[in-house]
């Protein structure tokens, strides 16, 4: 099979969909003229910088702010107490975690900000400002954060879920799965007991969160931000600032990266809030050190899994107990974590328990399909062990026991057709399955599963009097969707991809979008522009009609015009969307289609991951030699685009299982808040990530559409310590699999 | 009458029920029905849930039908990146 090949199990005869246009945005990327957060500007403009707290845990006993506002130059300083209080409990979490309120929670949190003439003017401010802090015990643990005594960052957050007596930090409890454990486990010919742990890594997106605020004395106000939402942005920076939402009109830059890091707000209600007070408009850029200290990460966890095995490779039975911290406050996503770490599999006795606890790290945020890397990293983990240690192909051992349609699954519902038996069989197809391995070499596999997402969605599809198309969408271009959007209009309008540009509006032009997150874009954006260009044909047929004096029924539209169709409708020559166009003003005024919908129905995608590593016996140092991607895309709208979804995901997981990882001291303050100590995987250290696409299509979407930005960070994580446990001839169930740690594993043979 | 499956922190609010029945024809009737019928269950219900029906998600859209025979599953809100 040639490299980024494509497996097409689609029914319908698409002419422009699943093809690999240019992408609309490439020359202004390359160029230098896009427009990314920090490359907005307005007259009269501040700087705003953020002090933050250098203590994992302290009481904030007072803030004197006095010197820095009579310094010259300075326009605004501001402090938790400019801000109101707010009802809803994630929202004030959210405002807290901008601005901290009675305590610093963890190292980097926001303090004061202020709002200067220049960098070195606002610099100098931070250091007039006096904070007096009681510094309180601090714990960054996972497990250590659930032992009784541990330091308490909340109290009475603890929901009605969590037993008595356990630790104020352990937020919820979740259950879920069928079946009888001990009783499958009492079948099986070896039950696998082990603790795996994970650490924090950064989604690692290249641009820092940037943003301009400006509010005039009317309490209207205008933001910039680099988001993958700005209709989140607004309505979160409204909640917290007590403003109107439609007094407030957020733009999205360009984005260099998300990767469910910017589905949040941390600069933006602070820029607000400084504009305000000063008056003018005021832009903020973060440091590296800054997005490392108080953005995002995900989860660290750590996790106990038990999985019992006959010798001929069955699952008797499955159980995972997951604790994730998720930094300052309640929400890891644990949650997703239970629901995911058995997906692939058809078990009849299956069970997933799910901690959420707070610790004094900063708030986690998403990362690509929250909560299902780490918990994948220890089932498939043990599922190899237990294959190899029956002398089983990994594979095969797999596929014996892989979901279906109409198998239960872990989390509850029956599956519809899913695509996890295709991406196996295409694996063990493959050549590289059978590709030999050298020394101190080794090859893993693993699986992965995400649920995908649909939501509020809202496009609009203009014709223009010249017959070329706009379409104007709200949703934040990550992942190549100006391009995917684009095709499926042209492809349903049946006109060149070329004659449609789809634009990105502010807050104040389209309803409601949700968040660019959730792998939901191509789905749920890609349904309402089918839907908003199916009302435009009907209007083009109806005007048709019109012209013609027939029937708007007798009227049919194929190939990009209008056309009579039926026994009296009468022999009229095609009239093209051009021509149609033209006449618009004549025929009843403009034509636009489009479309608002809460997009249900976003169908589950599996993938299944091949790696080859070599090991250095003698430093422990691990490199990638090969990795292949094996993923149902449902429909690939743009192959290009989704063969670097497939990709960057293989690559941020394997930062994530070897390199990456929050470092903390003793004093709970963060070792590597940079990109020399924090190492992500850079463009030399991999191999080029081979792709093969499977599509099963998703009966939820007219042209079959599943995400796919997710899934492909579930399976590396696993795949790459299985290698590597194969290359080093020792099971590695802690990650990053860094060389020390790789090194004393070896050593310890 | 329509089936419907809870997760298992659901299911122990009301004393280890894992499957309840509940008079609804639409989601938003569904997600009504559980919290008049189970008390016990409103927290987590103010907190969010989503629902799979026959196997595709669902989160707040009130008026999806829901048929008698249809599989529902309450789920833990999901969130994506």
């Amino acid at each position: 099979m040639a490299l980024g090949s494509k497996r097409d199990t689609s029914k319908r005869d698409f002419k422009i969909v699943g093809t690999r246009p240019l992408r609309p945005d490439g020359i202004d990327k390359v160029t230098g003229r896009a427009r990314y957060g920090a490359d907005m500007s307005a007259p009269g403009m501040l700087v705003g910088l953020v002090l933050r707290s250098p203590h994992a845990h302290a009481r904030i006993k007072s803030i004197d702010t006095s010197r820095a506002e009579a310094l010259t130059g300075v326009h605004a300083v501001v402090t938790r107490a400019d801000f109101g209080d707010v009802e809803d409990a994630a929202t004030a979490d959210t405002l807290d975690n901008c601005m901290a309120g009675a305590k610093a929670l963890y190292d980097g949190h926001a303090v004061a900000a202020v709002a200067a003439a220049s960098d070195a003017v606002a610099k100098q401010a931070l250091k007039l400002i006096e904070v007096e802090y009681e510094p309180l015990p601090h714990v960054t643990d996972v497990d250590e954060a659930m032992a009784p005594g541990a330091p308490v960052l909340h109290e009475g957050r603890t929901d009605e879920t969590v037993p008595q007596g356990m630790s104020a930090n352990v937020i919820s409890r979740c259950q879920f799965g069928h079946g009888d454990i001990e009783a499958g486990l009492a079948k099986a010919d070896r039950v696998l007991k082990r603790t795996y742990r994970t650490e924090a890594t950064h989604q690692g997106y290249i641009e820092p969160h940037a943003c301009l605020a400006s509010m005039g004395p009317d309490g209207q106000a205008d933001l910039w931000c680099c988001t993958q939402g700005h209709y989140m942005v607004r309505n979160t920076c409204a909640a917290i600032l007590g403003l109107e939402q439609g007094k407030l009109r957020v733009t999205a830059s360009e984005i260099g990266g998300g990767f469910g890091g910017k589905t949040t707000v941390f600069l933006e209600p602070v820029a607000l809030m400084l504009s305000k007070k000063a008056g003018r408009p005021v832009k903020m850029v973060m440091t590296r050190s800054e997005v490392l200290r108080a953005t995002g990460p995900t989860a660290s966890s750590s996790i106990d899994v038990r999985i019992g095995m006959t010798k001929d490779g069955r699952i008797t039975a499955g159980f995972a107990e997951l604790r994730y911290q998720g930094g300052a406050y309640p929400g890891s996503p644990v949650n997703m974590g239970a629901m995911s770490a058995f997906a692939p599999y058809d078990l009849e006795n299956v069970r997933t328990i799910g901690w959420d606890v707070v610790t004094n790290r900063p708030r986690q945020a998403a990362y690509r399909a929250p909560g299902a890397p780490i918990a994948a990293f220890a089932v498939e983990s043990a599922i190899d062990e237990l294959a190899k240690g029956f002398g089983l192909d990994p594979l095969e051992v797999r596929l014996k026991n892989a979901a279906r349609e109409g198998t239960r699954a872990s989390y509850g519902p029956t599956y519809r057709a899913i695509g996890l038996e295709a991406t196996l069989r295409t694996a063990k197809d493959h050549p590289h399955w059978t590709a030999p391995l050298g020394p101190n070499q080794g090859r893993g596999v693993a699986c992965g599963f995400w649920f995908n997402f649909g939501g509020d969605t809202c496009v609009s599809l203009n014709i223009t009097p010249d017959g070329t198309v706009t379409l104007t969408e709200g949703n934040p271009d990550i992942g190549g969707s100006r391009a995917s959007m684009s095709m499926m209009a042209a492809e349903e309008l049946g006109i060149p991809y070329d004659k449609v540009r789809t634009v990105i509006a502010d807050t104040g032009s389209l309803g409601q979008n949700e968040v660019t997150d959730g792998s939901r874009v191509t789905f749920a954006v890609g349904l309402a522009t089918i839907e908003a260009a199916r009302a435009a044909k009907r209007e083009m047929c109806r005007r048709a009609a019109k012209v013609w004096g027939i029937d708007e029924e007798a009227v049919v539209w194929e190939d990009g015009a209008a056309k009579p169709s039926g026994p009296n409708a009468g022999e009229f020559p095609p009239m093209t969307l051009e021509e149609i166009a033209a006449i618009a003003s004549n025929t009843g005024g403009p034509i636009a289609g489009h479309f608002e919908v809460n997009a249900e129905g976003a169908g589950v995608s599996f993938a299944t991951h091949m790696v080859d590593t070599e090991v250095d016996p003698e430093t422990g140092a691990v490199r990638v030699l090969r990795y292949t991607v094996f993923q149902d895309a449902g429909k690939a709208v743009h192959p290009d685009y989704v063969e670097g979804q497939f990709q960057g995901g293989a690559a941020q997981g394997i930062g994530w299982a070897l390199n990456e990882e929050y470092i903390y001291g003793e004093d709970g303050t963060l070792q590597n808040p940079g990109f020399l100590d924090y190492r992500i995987p850079v463009a030399s250290d991999l191999p080029m990530i081979d792709t093969v696409i499977l599509e099963i299509p998703n009966p939820g979407h007219p042209y079959g559409v599943r995400g796919v930005g997710e899934t492909s960070i579930v399976p590396p994580l696993a795949a790459v310590a299985n290698s590597v446990s194969d290359a080093s001839g020792v099971r590695l169930t802690d990650l990053p699999l860094s060389p020390p740690k790789v090194l004393a594993a070896i050593q310890s043979r | 009458m329509v089936q419907v499956r809870l997760w298992g922190s659901l299911a122990s609010a009301i004393g280890d029920q894992t499957e309840v029945e509940i008079e609804a024809g639409t989601l938003g009737e569904l997600l009504e029905g559980l919290a008049e019928r189970y008390p016990a269950l409103r927290p987590q219900l103010d907190r969010g849930v989503s629902v799979a029906i026959d196997g595709l998600l669902y989160n707040d859209s009130w008026f999806t039908p829901i048929k008698e025979d249809s599989e529902v599953v309450l789920l833990a809100r999901l969130e994506g990146g």
